[in-house]
């Protein structure tokens, strides 16, 4: 601990500030597209078609059983040849762009769950009630059931899009250069792992623990409803 | 596309002699002993930590507190980085030497996996003795238990059963955690499966098997803890909601 060297830090903070930076960029496309994509399965798996149901369940099923270093993995060799068989032209993606796939079509299953319950958490009237008022099945959802799912579900959707900000740390099992991978480099060309790990850790430390309070407050004030 | 399908490479030898499912089984194995070993762990610690949360003493309460806000918001992969390339330099000399060069590498790996599942095993154990009604304390205190006492025989038994549910799916998570460890140099099953890829390059098949294993690992330990779930179930008493059955 006596020779604990900011410098280090300093000088690499650009590196660094870079990665943090790509990290940030992946989880937000992650999580506008993961909910976009989660609540449209999650509207599947709630219709009376069997079909869409299963596709929905399977997809969520699978997802959720299989460790993400494994699909991050798995996606950043396999969608290159998906690619080429699609447009019959070698197309190299690179570690960095398979990312925002995998993580947008991974995190989609966590966020179907979570819209699932909050749609599941709107009273049956809702339903029955804009169907009244002569809407369609679209219009009954658009207008009345989601925005309600929705609110009922921000804090919950906000604490997985916490959880997807740390698992984008992952992205070291392809090499992509991320937060934690850009102090991995530095730790390997300059031999200070105790300045980089550390920082890693008190930055993630700090970002998460004032979001997850940020999102215990929003979660006080919304929870007025009904 | 002209992606070449070999089911059979499986049982191809390896360059150490073995055959790739010698590779996988072995991966496996690893996979097992190093989650059942960190969920041990996670269970004991988690479930003192969830008490201390409980307890009226507050700086208790602050400890244990504390302790889940750190270990749930640093990535699982930097806390192992931590366990391993920081914490040694960190301590008296002698201590950082012995775990650098003694203390198996796998040992290291089940306590940041341990540690880092402990938080999470905290939050249910805490979640699950506040939404017992507070008569049941006060009956306790009343029949002239101690503090210890109450959570001993009156508390925990229902508070373990209320979260079941909740700590089968931990159990099922802590499968899938485990494979980040190869970070470290475990050679657990996706260790295994990254080594297998490089060799081999049949990504699709490799894939579908490692997959189905995970499957099968999650699988295993939901129907044990469903088992159990139905063994300690009180008689007349409806806990935990829809359970998993």
């Amino acid at each position: 601990m006596s020779d604990f060297d900011f410098s280090v830090i300093l000088e690499n903070w650009g590196f660094l500030a870079q990665g943090l930076r790509y990290t940030v960029q992946v989880t937000i496309t992650a999580m506008l597209g993961g909910i976009l994509i989660g609540t449209v399965l999650a509207l599947m798996r709630l219709s009376s078609l069997p079909p869409l149901q299963w596709f929905a369940a399977g997809y969520v099923n699978i997802f959720r059983s299989v460790p993400l270093v494994q699909v991050i993995l798995a996606f950043y060799l396999i969608l290159p040849m998906v690619l080429q068989m699609i447009t019959g032209k070698q197309m190299p993606i690179g570690a960095a762009n398979s990312a925002y796939f995998t993580f947008t079509v991974f995190e989609a299953a966590y966020y179907s769950e979570i819209m699932r319950s909050g749609i599941q958490s709107v009273p049956r009237g809702q339903v029955a009630a804009g169907y009244a008022m002569g809407f369609t099945y679209g219009q009954t959802m658009r207008l009345v059931v989601l925005p309600q799912a929705f609110r009922n579900m921000l804090p919950v959707l906000l604490t997985q899009t916490i959880i997807l900000f740390q698992d984008v740390s992952l992205v070291y099992a392809i090499g992509a250069t991320d937060f934690f991978g850009a102090a991995d480099k530095i730790t390997q060309r300059d031999l200070r792992p105790v300045e980089m790990y550390t920082t890693v850790a008190v930055v993630y430390f700090v970002i998460c623990f004032t979001l997850s309070r940020l999102v215990k407050l929003l979660q006080s004030r919304i929870a007025i409803i009904r | 596309m002209d992606y070449h399908w070999d089911w059979l490479f499986f049982f191809r030898e390896t360059d150490d002699g073995l055959k790739y499912y010698d590779w996988i089984l072995s991966g496996l194995g690893w996979t097992t002993l190093v989650s059942l070993a960190s969920l041990a762990l996670a269970l004991a610690l988690g479930s003192a930590l969830g008490v201390m949360r409980t307890t009226p003493k507050r700086w208790l309460v602050a400890i244990g507190d504390a302790y889940v806000d750190v270990f749930r918001n640093i990535p699982l992969i930097v806390q192992l980085f931590m366990w391993f390339f920081v914490v040694p330099e960190l301590v008296p000399d002698r201590l950082g030497m012995w775990m650098k060069q003694d203390l198996p590498y796998v040992v290291i790996a089940v306590v940041g996996l341990g540690l880092y599942t402990a938080a999470r095993i905290a939050e249910q154990v805490k979640a699950g003795i506040n939404s017992l009604s507070r008569g049941q304390r006060n009956a306790g205190l009343a029949l002239g238990l101690t503090e210890w006492q109450t959570y001993r025989h009156v508390r925990l038994p229902m508070a373990y059963r209320i979260v079941l549910p909740a700590m089968t799916s931990e159990a099922m998570n802590i499968f899938k955690n485990s494979a980040v460890t190869y970070a470290v140099g475990i050679l657990e099953l996706y260790f295994q499966y990254k080594q297998i890829i490089e060799k081999t390059s049949q990504v699709l098949e490799i894939t579908i098997v490692v997959t189905l294993a995970y499957f099968a690992l999650a699988f295993l330990m939901n129907r044990l803890l469903a088992f159990i779930e139905r063994r300690t179930r009180v008689p007349g008493l409806i806990v935990g909601g829809k359970g998993s059955n």
